[in-house]
């Protein structure tokens, strides 16, 4: 006998499950379906192709009007379903059509989230779900203005590059650090913001939408930071709701999603779900693979067949982007009983992550080169025990021989023809045939006869290991100590590259650099923020993050977790009205200890973090900014009485001492940078153990450098003498950037005084006036950026975050 | 288990921590590069130091003090040194965070 089978919604899902069920119970129902969209079963996947114009909507059609006729269905178009009687087994629809069900599935889909902001409902601003939608934004592009993509996520850069290929300039606002965060980890999702700002796509992450703005049409886009954007169309793209209010409204159970059991069926034995719109196991889908199976599932109940049921697997993520492979599968969060893989190609763009557990793959991200996804997704799902073949697992299924490769016998096995330095084009063949005609034994000679890793030189490793096979035991290479486990580079190959190759963020230098770990440690990650703040003042965002907690709130913390504060007395000098106003802060904040520090300052010491923004409130309105007594970066700038005062004094010693304070605070260097002057030789500012020291004569002012009173002991060097207090400025200022650009993270000047030697440093200081003058300009430009008050700052709000608890709770619990 | 909330995944910046006061102890709440949240005590096991203050890498902070390693997921000191700290459950629904009462309450009454 015929029952009366009703599906809301025409989607890919119940598309699919008619097909299984037409194949498994021929004649069994009579098929209605009620869908809002007024059109047949589409291939939604594929919209974005005919957006970019690759396909027409003709060739996405999954079932046209003429398979609705063979199989007998009534199909309702553009016929919205607004009420369902569970009593009577009717459905209503918006245009007041009844129908009466024996069972009904429900496959309303999903709706897409509008961030609730204000001009969200203005004309131009449309979402990414439907043809209508695609036909909007066609539309626009036709006036090839500014479109602003929102959302950084597969839906949005697929909608981003089929609005750039339709001509307009299109710029995307991502609200996280990085692209695609969730199928992602952040080295991927790099390489995948290079690739689609190739394409001419703006990509803005961190970026927070404050308001459309715009005259009874969308004009552009402020951000939290006030910028604005101009744009005449916006597409937001955030996410998707699964759509679940009419089953909620007939009294279902609804979650997240409508509440299906392994088969589909939700509370009420008649009504099965299926689709982005159902929760089952607790989970909702948003991709088709997993629907498609609940399609299966649902069919098989509805034919009768109650066995099959529904189990969780984890879908594959790939961006249908013309040019750009990308494949991310399964759970890749790091974690202690987790391995990870890494295979890093930076001029081929590749980028793999292999997460093992237990000798099992369990997460998969590749990037440039997917071709072994399929293969990798197989051993997780059959949790193939991976142990054998580690060493080259990641080198793909290719590899897998017979008896397992070491990465040497890898590289032994590539063809001669196999591009090794992708800079000069220079493959192995040459390579190793160079190095036996020629006899040469280091890798300067090899990069001298045959330009492999002359360049960039991320192929040196590559370049070694040929090295090694060719000359064996002969070839032994300088040792270089790597900045940490993270890579194989040492602080200095690491900065000449950052240069080099323009690096500009710290996921670029560990993609561009081969680094061996996604996100890096608590040694590379301060040390690789130092040197992009220091190299691209203007352009590098500051990496709060990989901060020492100290520079992260500008103080220092206390072994109770307390801080203590100094604020910054230019030269040593005060004034009663500064004292006074210290005096008032510690009894207001019931500070408990006052101290004179060896730097010529005031230590207020053991304050609550919670009162830091109060405390330096205050300090700020007597004048005070940070001392910067914690950081890497112008400490102090100790200085004597001078001419002003002493019976001995040559020169204006204070007053040079408060002039280079106030000139150079606020940088960051290698480590920290003390400086002292003297207003004569019996130099009672101690200049000539400082970092940086000035003794005044009669003749001028001598300048000495890399003196050391810490960890160890050693009186300054003498750089030269000059005549004035602005070239004694100028050469000091010089000295610093010089110590700046080639440091290395925590080195105090003189130990890097002594690796690039005394008279080198005199001579770009003190005789190339060029060097020296271009120094210091350089100096002048990053203080542009540097001389912020931190404490002001963060009176004003900034990373407030950082000074409240998230929460408190529990505490009338524990009165009971 | 009581289940109570502390606020949004979103409070807590990327490879960052914040604070949860409770009458027994603090809490520390990480959130790590891939979204994930762990919370631990905030206290580290060599002296006491406010793990929440570390530099978070991987499913590890590194305690601001004297640079201990703790894992975030088992609370335990990775490397050479040994120590643990006291793990406190978590529930992330949809970016709500919640944590759980009366592991709390269990804490005090030991
Ligand atoms: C406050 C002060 C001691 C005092 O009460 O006088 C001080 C306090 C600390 N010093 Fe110092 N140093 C202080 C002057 C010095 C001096 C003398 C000077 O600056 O004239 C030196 C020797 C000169 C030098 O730097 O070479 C000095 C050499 C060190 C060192 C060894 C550095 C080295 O490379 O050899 C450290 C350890 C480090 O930096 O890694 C250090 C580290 C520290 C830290 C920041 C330890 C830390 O990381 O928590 C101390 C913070 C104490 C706290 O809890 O607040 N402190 N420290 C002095 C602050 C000066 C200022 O006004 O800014
Ligand atoms: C641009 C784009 C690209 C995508 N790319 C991919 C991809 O690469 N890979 C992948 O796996 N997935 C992709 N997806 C997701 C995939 O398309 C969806 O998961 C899938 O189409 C969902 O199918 P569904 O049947 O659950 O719902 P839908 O296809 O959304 O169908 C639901 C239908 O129900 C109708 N409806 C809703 N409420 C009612 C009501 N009350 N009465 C009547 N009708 C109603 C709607 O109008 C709609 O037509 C993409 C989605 C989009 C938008
Ligand atoms: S000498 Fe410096 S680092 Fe050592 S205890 Fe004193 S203040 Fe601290
Ligand atoms: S207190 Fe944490 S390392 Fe010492």
């Amino acid at each position: 006998m015929t029952q009366k089978l009703v599906i809301i919604g025409n989607g890919m899902a119940p598309g699919r499950m008619l097909e299984h069920l037409f194949e498994q119970a021929p004649g069994q129902y009579q098929v209605t379906i009620f869908n809002a969209e007024p059109r047949v079963n589409y291939d939604r996947i594929m919209l974005s192709p005919v957006l970019s114009g690759e396909k027409t909507y003709e060739q996405i059609v999954i079932h046209g009007d003429g398979w609705y006729i063979d199989h007998g269905i009534t199909l309702y178009k553009g016929h919205r379903i607004v009420a369902i009687d569970r009593a009577a087994k009717t459905v209503t629809s918006d245009h007041g059509v009844t129908e009466g069900y024996d069972k009904l599935v429900i496959a309303t889909g999903s709706v897409p989230f509008i961030i609730p902001v204000p001009g969200k409902d203005l004309p131009g601003v449309i979402t990414y779900r439907d043809l209508d939608d695609v036909e909007a934004m066609l539309l626009a592009a036709q006036s090839r203005e500014k479109a602003v993509v929102i959302g950084g996520g597969l839906l949005g850069l697929e909608a981003a590059a089929g609005l750039a290929q339709r001509g307009m300039d299109v710029t995307v606002l991502h609200v996280m650090p990085t692209l695609m965060e969730r199928q992602l980890d952040p080295a991927a999702g790099y390489l995948l913001q290079k690739a689609v700002e190739e394409r001419g796509i703006k990509v803005i992450c961190k970026a927070n939408t404050k308001q459309i703005i715009g005259n009874g049409k969308v004009e552009g886009i402020e951000l939290d930071d006030g910028r604005i954007i101009p744009a005449t169309l916006v597409v937001m793209a955030v996410g998707i709701r699964p759509s679940a209010s009419l089953a909620k409204e007939a009294g279902l159970a609804v979650n997240r999603g409508i509440v299906v059991d392994a088969g589909m069926q939700t509370s009420d034995g008649d009504i099965y779900s299926i689709g982005e719109c159902a929760e089952v196991g607790g989970m909702v889908y948003g991709l088709v693979a997993p629907l498609y199976e609940m399609a299966r599932i649902a069919a098989a109940h509805l034919a009768g067949d109650t066995m099959p049921a529904f189990v969780h697997s984890d879908t594959p993520t790939k961006l249908k982007v013309t040019g750009i492979d990308l494949y991310s599968l399964g759970d890749f969060a790091d974690g202690d009983d987790r391995q990870e893989i890494v295979l890093r190609d930076a001029t081929a763009g590749i980028y793999k992550r292999l997460v093992l557990k237990d000798n099992r793959i369990i997460g998969t991200v590749l990037y440039g080169e997917t071709s072994d996804g399929a293969w990798f997704n197989d051993l997780k799902k059959k949790a193939t025990d991976i142990s054998e073949m580690r060493e080259t697992l990641i080198f793909g299924q290719a590899y897998q021989g017979g008896s397992p490769l070491d990465p040497m016998v890898a590289v032994a096995a590539l063809p001669d023809d196999a591009e090794i330095c992708g800079c000069n084009g220079v493959c192995k063949g040459k390579i190793t045939s160079t190095i036996s005609a020629k006899g040469l034994t280091s890798l300067d000679e090899v990069r001298a006869h045959t330009k492999a890793s002359a360049s960039c030189g991320t192929c040196t490793g590559l370049v070694e290991q040929l090295m090694s096979l060719t000359l064996g035991d002969a070839y032994n290479p300088k040792a270089v100590t790597p900045m940490c486990p993270c890579t194989e580079f040492g602080h200095d190959d690491v900065r000449r590259l950052i240069k080099a190759k323009g690096l500009k963020t710290i996921p670029a230098v560990m993609q561009e650099l081969e680094w061996k770990t996604s996100c890096g440690c608590a040694k590379c990650r301060p040390a690789l923020n130092y040197y992009l703040v220091c190299d691209w003042p203007d352009e590098y965002a500051d990496d709060y993050q990989s901060r020492f907690i100290n520079e992260r709130v500008h103080a220092n913390i206390q072994k109770d977790g307390t801080y203590s504060v100094v604020p910054r007395m230019w030269g040593g000098v005060t004034n009663a009205a500064e004292l006074r106003a210290i005096a008032d802060v510690v009894d207001k904040f019931e500070i408990p200890m006052v101290k004179v520090t060896g730097g010529q300052r005031i230590d207020l010491l053991g304050i609550e973090k919670e009162d830091l923004p109060a405390v330096w409130a205050d300090l700020g309105k007597a004048g005070f900014v940070s001392g910067q007594a914690y950081a890497k970066g112008l400490r102090t700038v100790k200085t004597c009485v001078g001419s002003d005062w002493c019976r001995f004094g040559t020169q204006d010693s204070t007053g040079l001492g408060i002039r280079i304070e106030k000139f150079m605070w606020g940088s960051w260097t290698p480590a920290k940078l003390k400086l002292a002057v003297s207003g004569c030789p019996r130099n009672c500012a101690e200049a000539t153990c400082k970092d940086i020291g000035v003794i005044c004569v009669d003749s001028g002012f001598e300048i000495h450098f890399a003196g050391a009173a810490g960890l160890d002991i050693k009186g300054t060097e003498v750089l030269g003498l000059v005549k004035t207090e602005d070239e004694a400025l100028e050469h000091i200022v010089a000295l610093a950037q010089m110590y700046r650009e080639q440091g290395r993270y925590l080195e105090r000047i003189y130990k890097w005084a002594k690796r690039i030697g005394l008279d080198e440093i005199r001579r770009q200081i003190m005789t190339d006036a060029e060097k020296r003058q271009a120094y210091y300009e350089r100096f002048v430009f990053s203080q542009k950026f540097a001389q912020v008050d931190p404490w002001s700052e963060r009176v004003s709000g900034k990373d407030k975050h950082e000074f409240k608890p998230m929460a408190t709770v529990g505490f009338n619990q524990a009165a009971e | 288990m009581n289940w109570h909330p502390i606020g949004d995944i979103s409070d807590i910046p990327l490879l960052g921590a914040r604070c949860v006061k409770t009458p027994m102890m603090k809490i520390a709440v990480f959130r790590t590069d891939e979204h994930e949240v762990h919370a631990i005590e905030n206290r580290c096991p060599h002296k006491g130091g406010p793990l929440s203050e570390g530099i978070v890498h991987g499913t590890s902070v590194t305690c601001p003090l004297h640079n201990w390693v703790i894992s975030l997921e088992t609370g335990k000191a990775l490397g050479a040194d040994e120590g643990e700290v006291r793990v406190i459950q978590i529930r992330n629904d949809s970016g709500q965070l919640f944590v759980a009462l009366e592991s709390l309450v269990m804490v005090a009454a030991e």
